[in-house]
């Protein structure tokens, strides 16, 4: 069970119709990769975030598989194109089976 | 491709290269706090430094871009650690640092600028981390964080971070006089094997390549600081003991007078320049 995991996400507030954004998301997570010892000895069980989704008005956006060579705290830096107003819903989820979620709107003129 | 058209293309990339080195010399984090990243060096250094020198400007381009902006910013995620920790009540007196302090951005603005400082009731310079943990034990009844453990640097870039664009001016006379006198002979002091004081690499050699890395005047403005090297943030008193270390000596320990000496004696080194912890280097 990872501790601390909070998401945080930079959308944009407002957009042209059209225009290419660029979203950024960073959550805070161990990442532990299940290849690591203890001082004992026994191997750490992994414990990553293994999908991360971002969906626009229900439609998605982009959709991402984790693997545990990826490092501590992941930062997804990606661009979408924004057609009309409406929220960004971005999915996080954990090995241990949580599911962390946090959507921001965009404002298209 | 004829001469005329050369002309115009050389001229177009000086056009464009031009906005790009003047907004690389200019640290403005989020777009709203202004850095002063070079300035005049105060007056106790009697000419030792032409111009005092953020860490920041010794930096490439992508190092510094990673400190313009607090989601790019890799410490502010301890940053929230620090800032939940001080809303959270902690210890047998069941107290949180707000209960006392209020809100950190208004009692702790100053804070970064100023310390390591005079404690008028304990007779001796401290820095925050020492000031943490006392309020920790003997108000919060709490257990100490320990000095440049994780959580107390979490702690200290919090505070840090409220405070970042004041000017640092830490008070190196009246009874803090004496401390800084003994942090200045530690900094003129050659260490180790390879007989090297703070001053050999910093003062006389700043700018040069220590192997592969380039040397800056070890300003500490910018503590505590995320180093991309491990990947955490580092506390002033563990980096000089990896100094110290790298000259093959003998180090002070984290946390003993003389690094609180040496501490005082370089933040005033940095009086002028402004508070940029949490700040990202190599």
């Amino acid at each position: 069970m990872a501790d601390n995991v909070t998401p945080r996400v930079r959308v944009p507030r407002d957009a042209a119709a059209g225009e290419t954004i660029t979203i950024k998301t960073l959550i805070s997570h161990p990442m532990e990769s299940g290849q690591r010892k203890d001082s004992d000895g026994n191997t750490i069980p992994r414990s990553i975030i293994n999908r991360f989704t971002c969906e626009f008005n229900g439609e998605s956006v982009m959709e991402m598989i984790l693997e545990p060579a990826i490092s501590t705290n992941p930062f997804i830096e990606f661009q979408a194109i924004v057609p009309e107003s409406g929220t960004f819903a971005f999915t996080w989820y954990d090995d241990d089976g949580s599911v962390y979620e946090e959507s921001k709107d965009i404002a298209v003129s | 491709m004829t001469m005329s058209t050369l002309k115009t293309a050389v001229c177009g990339l000086a056009l464009l290269a031009a906005p790009l080195a003047a907004s690389a010399e200019e640290l403005v984090v989020n777009g709203e706090i202004e850095m002063i990243t070079e300035t005049e060096p105060a007056a106790h250094l009697d000419g030792a430094l032409s111009t005092v020198r953020s860490g920041w400007t010794f930096r490439t381009t992508e190092t510094k871009a990673l400190q313009m902006d607090d989601f790019e910013n890799p410490a502010m995620i301890s940053v929230d650690n620090g800032m939940a920790a001080w809303n959270t009540a902690d210890g047998a007196e069941g107290k949180s640092c707000a209960d006392c302090h209020g809100a950190m951005e208004d009692s702790m603005e100053m804070v970064r600028a100023t310390y390591p400082k005079w404690n008028e009731e304990a007779g001796e310079v401290r820095n925050i981390q020492m000031q943490i943990d006392d309020c920790r034990v003997n108000q919060m009844s709490a257990e100490p964080y320990g000095l440049d453990s994780r959580p107390m640097l979490a702690m200290e870039a919090a505070i840090s971070s409220v405070g970042r664009g004041q000017v640092v001016d830490v008070a190196i006379d009246g009874p803090a006089a004496e401390t800084w006198e003994k942090g200045k002979e530690i900094y003129y002091t050659r260490f180790g094997q390879l007989d090297l004081s703070c001053a050999s690499c910093h003062e006389l050699n700043y700018d040069n390549y220590i192997r592969a890395d380039h040397l800056s005047q070890g300003q500490i403005n910018g503590f505590p600081t995320y180093r991309l090297k491990n990947a955490r943030l580092n506390g002033t008193h563990s980096r000089f003991r990896g100094c110290i270390r790298d000259t093959r000596a003998e180090t002070y320990s984290v946390g003993s007078p003389e690094f609180v000496a040496l501490e005082l004696y370089v933040a005033s080194r940095g009086n002028g320049l402004t508070v940029e912890g949490p700040a990202v280097r190599n």
